[in-house]
């Protein structure tokens, strides 16, 4: 027995029906107003364009210090960000992570360690300032209770509750380590 | 000037910190009026982002006033409300002259694979961002573009990053009329690239999420189907009993790295950190759309490798379109498109917030907190 084509499009060769174009118009506003293809902004990919740049190869801006770098570049780029230079354990791992290309594994990985090297770094810093980190006000806990904690993630269908508890056990987690083993080495002392 | 500084992995503060200067002669720097927090921030803000420092400020959605220009800018002045593309980009080399301003290759000494981006970690280049009173912005005379008088701040805010990317995204599909688009996401930049799907042709939009009040703003703002795909056994499977057993006929990933919907995926990338992204979205994707059919990842991914199903990409003949928003190619179309009333960009913002309390805003965004969809930061209240 022949079903109708178009009730099995993927099976025969019919398009699965679509509504009127006419009737998309007047429902969507500005449906249809970037139809053509070849009109749209980022068509063709690759496309000579008006800038605003007057050179050829940007001035060079001042080197303050030895910019770590990508061994894929063949120079340090004209222009680069300043912000946080390495420095520490973190920035010697840094400087070293940068030695492998992009497309090993250890560049990113090194890298990834040195951030958390960093935070450790950063936060004992911190203590012999005068504002030390503070890990309650610096999580934004207080949101939980001025932007409904409670109501926003129960009695809702939100999968992300599965894992959403771990997140408290990753930022407290260090401190709490971090106070165990300090409790431990002054008992010892 | 005050600024967001990271702390660590979901910790944030406000601090004073020193004043950018001029560095290059091509530099300006801009008074931040409005800024936002983006849903790639939250890569950041939860450590996944491999060389993102403590200290570092984010914001890569930020619009304000030039306050002080280097010497060789021609097309700004002190004054100028301008707007800034979240790409920085020297609008010379190879790829910026082809009009991949978000490739370009002489502004982020750290990485090749991808170009600069304002707070974005110094994989990004290591340019602190807009979530500050005050921002250094590279090449002056190619990046920002001053607002049209038109234009109100918010709107313009958005087309800094998240509508813009939306709109790309939708392009990256090469939607003809009549197509079935499938959105996974229903973030800003998902529910943008469902709206303006439509604009290109599309028959049918389905938003895909797990956050019902997001849905409900896909149905009311972008006049989507939506499916909730914690209410489904596979959704996959749902998706072709959606499209007649055919397969959408374009998808897009506007989730990315921290995307839900298998525990294992999502645990062993966001808490774990042993994958560049979860590819959850971008897996669905792959197997939701019709053989012969196009795939649009706007969704950001970190740099490591990701379990992505290539395999089932390659047997079904699908085109993978990809890329970081070029974002100033799009700004004429979109102010367009403005003013014509197709996309009013601001109604999916939900929450305004002093960069004072920004310890909270971030922490409502990642727990999705309050319906929140998009916050935006009040950094200049006078």
């Amino acid at each position: 027995m022949t079903q109708r084509s178009e009730r099995m499009p993927a099976y025969t060769p019919a398009h699965p029906l679509v509504p009127d174009s006419d009737e998309l118009r007047a429902r969507i506003p500005g449906w249809g107003a970037d139809l053509n293809k070849e009109d749209r902004p980022s068509v063709p990919k690759l496309k000579f364009l008006e800038t605003g740049a007057h050179w050829d190869f940007p001035e060079r801006q001042p080197e303050k210090w030895p910019r770590e770098r990508s061994v894929e570049h063949r120079f340090l780029t004209p222009v680069f960000g300043t912000a946080q230079p390495p420095r520490g354990l973190s920035g010697a791992m840094r400087r070293y992570g940068y030695k492998f290309s992009e497309g090993r594994a250890a560049h990113w990985m090194i890298l990834l360690y040195a951030d958390r090297v960093d935070a450790g770094e950063q936060h004992l810093r911190s203590l012999l300032s005068l504002r030390p980190d503070n890990p309650v006000t610096e999580t934004g806990f207080k949101a939980e209770f001025t932007h409904h904690g409670i109501r926003s993630r129960f009695a809702r269908k939100r999968v992300d509750l599965k894992h959403m508890w771990m997140d408290p056990l990753i930022v407290a987690g260090p401190w709490i380590m971090a106070v165990f083993l300090a409790r431990k080495l002054f008992k010892r002392n | 000037m005050k600024a967001m500084t990271y702390r660590g992995p979901y910790k944030v503060r406000v601090e004073e910190k020193r004043n950018p200067v001029i560095e290059h002669p091509n530099d300006a720097i801009v008074r931040v009026k409005l800024a936002a927090i983006c849903g790639s921030d939250l890569h950041l803000y939860h450590g996944l982002m491999p060389d993102t420092r403590i200290g570092h400020t984010f914001g890569h959605e930020f619009i304000g006033t030039v306050e002080k220009v280097g010497p060789s800018v021609q097309n700004l002045t002190a004054g100028d409300r301008v707007m800034v593309p979240f790409n920085i980009y020297c609008g010379s080399c190879y790829f910026c002259a082809r009009g991949l301003y978000s490739n370009c290759h002489n502004v982020n000494p750290n990485a090749t694979a991808v170009g600069g981006i304002y707070g974005y970690s110094h994989t990004c280049g290591g340019y602190d961002g807009g979530q500050a009173e005050f921002v250094r912005v590279p090449f002056g005379d190619v990046g920002p573009s001053v607002i049209p008088d038109w234009m109100e701040d918010e709107d313009a805010l958005l087309c800094t990053d998240a509508l813009a990317t939306g709109y790309f995204g939708a392009q990256l599909g090469d939607i003809v009329e009549g197509d079935t688009v499938i959105v996974f996401g229903a973030g800003p930049v998902g529910l943008y690239a469902a709206k303006c799907s439509w604009l290109m042709g599309a028959s049918r939009v389905i938003v895909i999420d797990h956050l019902d009040y997001r849905l409900s703003k896909a149905r009311s703002f972008a006049n989507a189907e939506t499916y909730n795909f914690g209410e489904y056994d596979d959704i996959v499977v749902e998706m072709k009993k959606a499209t007649d057993f055919l397969g959408a006929d374009v998808a897009i990933d506007a989730v990315g790295a921290e995307a839900d919907g298998n525990l294992l995926q999502h645990v062993s990338t966001s808490k774990f950190k042993m994958q560049g992204g979860s590819p959850v979205a971008l897996n669905w994707a792959i197997d939701s759309v019709r053989k012969g059919g196009t795939v649009s990842v706007i969704g950001a991914y970190g740099p490591l490798f990701s379990a992505v199903k290539f395999g089932d990409a390659m047997n079904k003949g699908l085109t993978i379109h990809t890329n970081q928003c070029p974002v100033k190619r799009q700004w004429p179309r979109l102010w367009s498109h403005i003013q014509n009333g197709y996309l009013k960009p601001n109604d999916i913002v939900t929450h305004r917030i002093p960069l004072e309390h920004i310890a909270e805003g971030y922490h409502m965004f990642s727990s999705k907190l309050d319906d929140v969809i998009k916050p935006i930061l009040l950094v200049d209240q006078n």
